[in-house]
């Protein structure tokens, strides 16, 4: 009888949570399937969630509509910039706060921390205006030029993992005739990759998807990144449905795919650091 | 060179990058921001002190006064749903099978880019043709609201999006904080003779409650950052229903160049998030448990 009774519970369970699950991921198909739609299938009723006919040549359309192909070179070319930059300047810093005494160490590190409890929404202002003076408005190095070189989070992260490699493996490296640097390129990196990984997901993916910094740097079309060619095509064809649609497919499919392929990491990455994307 | 010489000079040497970067885009910006909120400036001509003016206005403007009771209305729709929706699922998940499966799905909105999720959820929002509507008309037969473009449902409209996209966040986190108790105590009070509800309330919500502090803060200060979706799917209307205080700041900065009037604002919402993180961590001795 017990046996029985769990088994019925444990398929409620799962009834319950397919239906959530369905909930999560049915935008996901209304969004890629009415992209291959034609404007009568969207209004039709009863509804019906596949195309029929398909209507492919609507990802040609929306592709020509706007220079999706420009802001594809654009937000990948930023993103990746921004992970190579903040792997570099995050992880030698990092290494300095964990493994080199230095005056002033921890009055720093404390200041990175403090760092975490300003939203980027506070400092944008005077933020517009520095890189305003350095002549940045409207050029890529507004976006990857700050995300490069700060980030108290990718610094906090890394030297977490810093913090748990032993003295004793720098130290004989040194007694050795090791200079820091090549401790730090030599020994220390190597053993922090699982780390790296974790930061450059998070930041690729908080680069590609954000919409606040681009949306007030940026001024020219052609400079826009993804999220930004999204909202400008959902200015101009706001009744066109279908075209909307397949515009945010072609947006988010990218994203999307790497997500299948990585979920794993992607996702114990973010818990393990507990950041949003 | 002595050793500790050598060590000042690389240890700066190697914060240098990092340094400067916080320096310029982030502690002068913040300091900035401060200055900024006692001048008026419109980013052109000269700047005028004006004391604490600015903040004065801020309170008298019914501009700032929507933009705080929306984004407060807004938190408080979306931090205790999104939460006990999160732990609810992160408690289903933790000892199914196909747990990783399930977990693909939930976390597919949270790397998604806000404005694709903002363009397709207008979509199926659509008071009119929107897929939510037709289904009510089709299964239920009742004619759905406007949920985008009526001033009471346009907020709750946004919260149910803010909390769909975030829901996979907030319980991947939980999962993990569940994984990390041992089922020692599990097992312990089962020997005791204690049921599936006591175990719950006694032993997985208490141990769990570090993780549900850190959740209830990320949450709070994410719900006091809302712009995207709002700026892409009501553009802060109708009639500034949705307007929000990010929204606020942005329009004052890049719309009027009201530099001062935006950094006060700015400032404003920067004194509100620092006093509800306090707030949330004082209170917190109350009810986090760190087990030992």
């Amino acid at each position: 009888m017990n046996t029985i009774k769990l088994d019925f519970s444990k398929l409620l369970l799962h009834l319950l949570l397919i239906a959530v699950s369905a909930i999560m991921i049915a935008p996901f198909l209304w969004m890629v399937f009415s992209g291959l739609k034609d404007l009568s299938q969207i209004f039709q009723v009863p509804p019906s969630l596949f195309p029929h006919p398909w209507y492919w040549e609507n990802i040609h359309r929306s592709l020509t509509a706007m220079p999706f192909d420009k802001a594809y070179i654009n937000s990948a070319y930023i993103s990746v910039s921004i992970v190579v930059g903040q792997l570099l300047t995050c992880s030698m810093a990092a290494f300095a706060f964990a493994k080199i005494n230095f005056p002033f160490r921890n009055l720093l590190f404390i200041l990175f921390l403090s760092m975490l409890m300003v939203p980027e929404q506070v400092t944008i202002v005077p933020l517009y205006i520095i890189l305003k003076n350095f002549g940045w408005l409207d050029t890529h190095l507004s976006l990857i030029i700050p995300d490069s070189l700060f980030s108290a989070f990718g610094v906090f992260l890394l030297r977490q993992f810093f913090m748990g490699i032993p003295r004793d493996l720098s130290e004989s490296a040194y007694v050795d005739g090791a200079n820091m640097w090549t401790i730090y390129w030599r020994i220390m990196i190597p053993l922090v990759k699982p780390a790296l990984a974790a930061l450059s997901i998070i930041a690729f993916l908080g680069t590609w998807n954000n919409f606040f910094r681009p949306v007030i740097f940026l001024s020219t079309t052609d400079k826009y990144t993804v999220p930004l060619m999204l909202s400008t095509f959902k200015g101009l064809y706001v009744t066109d449905w279908t075209l909307m649609m397949s515009g945010s497919t072609i947006a988010v499919l990218p994203v999307l795919l790497v997500y299948l392929l990585l979920q794993r990491y992607i996702i114990e990455g973010i818990a393990m650091t507990g950041i949003k994307g | 060179m002595n050793p500790k010489r050598s060590n000042t000079i690389w240890g700066f040497v190697f914060i240098a990058p990092q340094l400067i970067g916080l320096l310029a885009f982030s502690l002068i910006p913040l300091i900035a921001a401060f200055v900024l909120s006692t001048l008026n400036w419109d980013g052109f001509g000269a700047a005028e002190f004006i004391g604490i003016d600015n903040f004065t206005y801020a309170f008298k403007n019914p501009d700032f006064q929507k933009a705080m009771t929306n984004t407060l209305y807004f938190a408080l729709l979306t931090v205790p749903m999104g939460i006990f929706l999160a732990l609810l699922t992160a408690v289903a998940l933790n000892n199914v099978r196909m747990r990783v499966v399930y977990r693909l799905f939930f976390f597919m909105p949270v790397v998604t880019s806000s404005v694709a999720v903002a363009i397709v959820w207008m979509w199926l929002l659509n008071g009119d043709f929107g897929i939510i509507n037709v289904l009510l008309k089709q299964i239920f037969g009742v004619q759905g609201p406007q949920w985008l473009t009526d001033l009471k449902l346009v907020l709750p409209s946004l919260a149910i999006v803010s909390i769909w996209k975030g829901i996979g966040f907030n319980m991947v986190l939980f999962l993990a904080g569940l994984q990390g108790i041992s089922r020692d105590y599990y097992e312990a009070s089962m020997i005791d003779g204690a049921t599936k509800r006591q175990q719950f309330w006694r032993i997985t919500l208490p141990l769990l409650s570090p993780t549900t502090l850190f959740v209830t803060i990320i949450a709070v200060i994410d719900s006091f950052k809302v712009f995207d979706t709002a700026f892409v799917m009501t553009s802060g209307g109708p009639a500034k229903a949705s307007y929000t205080m990010v929204y606020h700041i942005y329009e004052l900065a890049f719309k009027n160049f009201q530099f001062g009037k935006s950094s006060a604002a700015a400032v404003l919402l920067f004194v509100i998030i620092l006093f509800f993180t306090l707030l949330q961590t004082h209170y917190s001795r109350k009810w986090v448990h760190y087990a030992d």
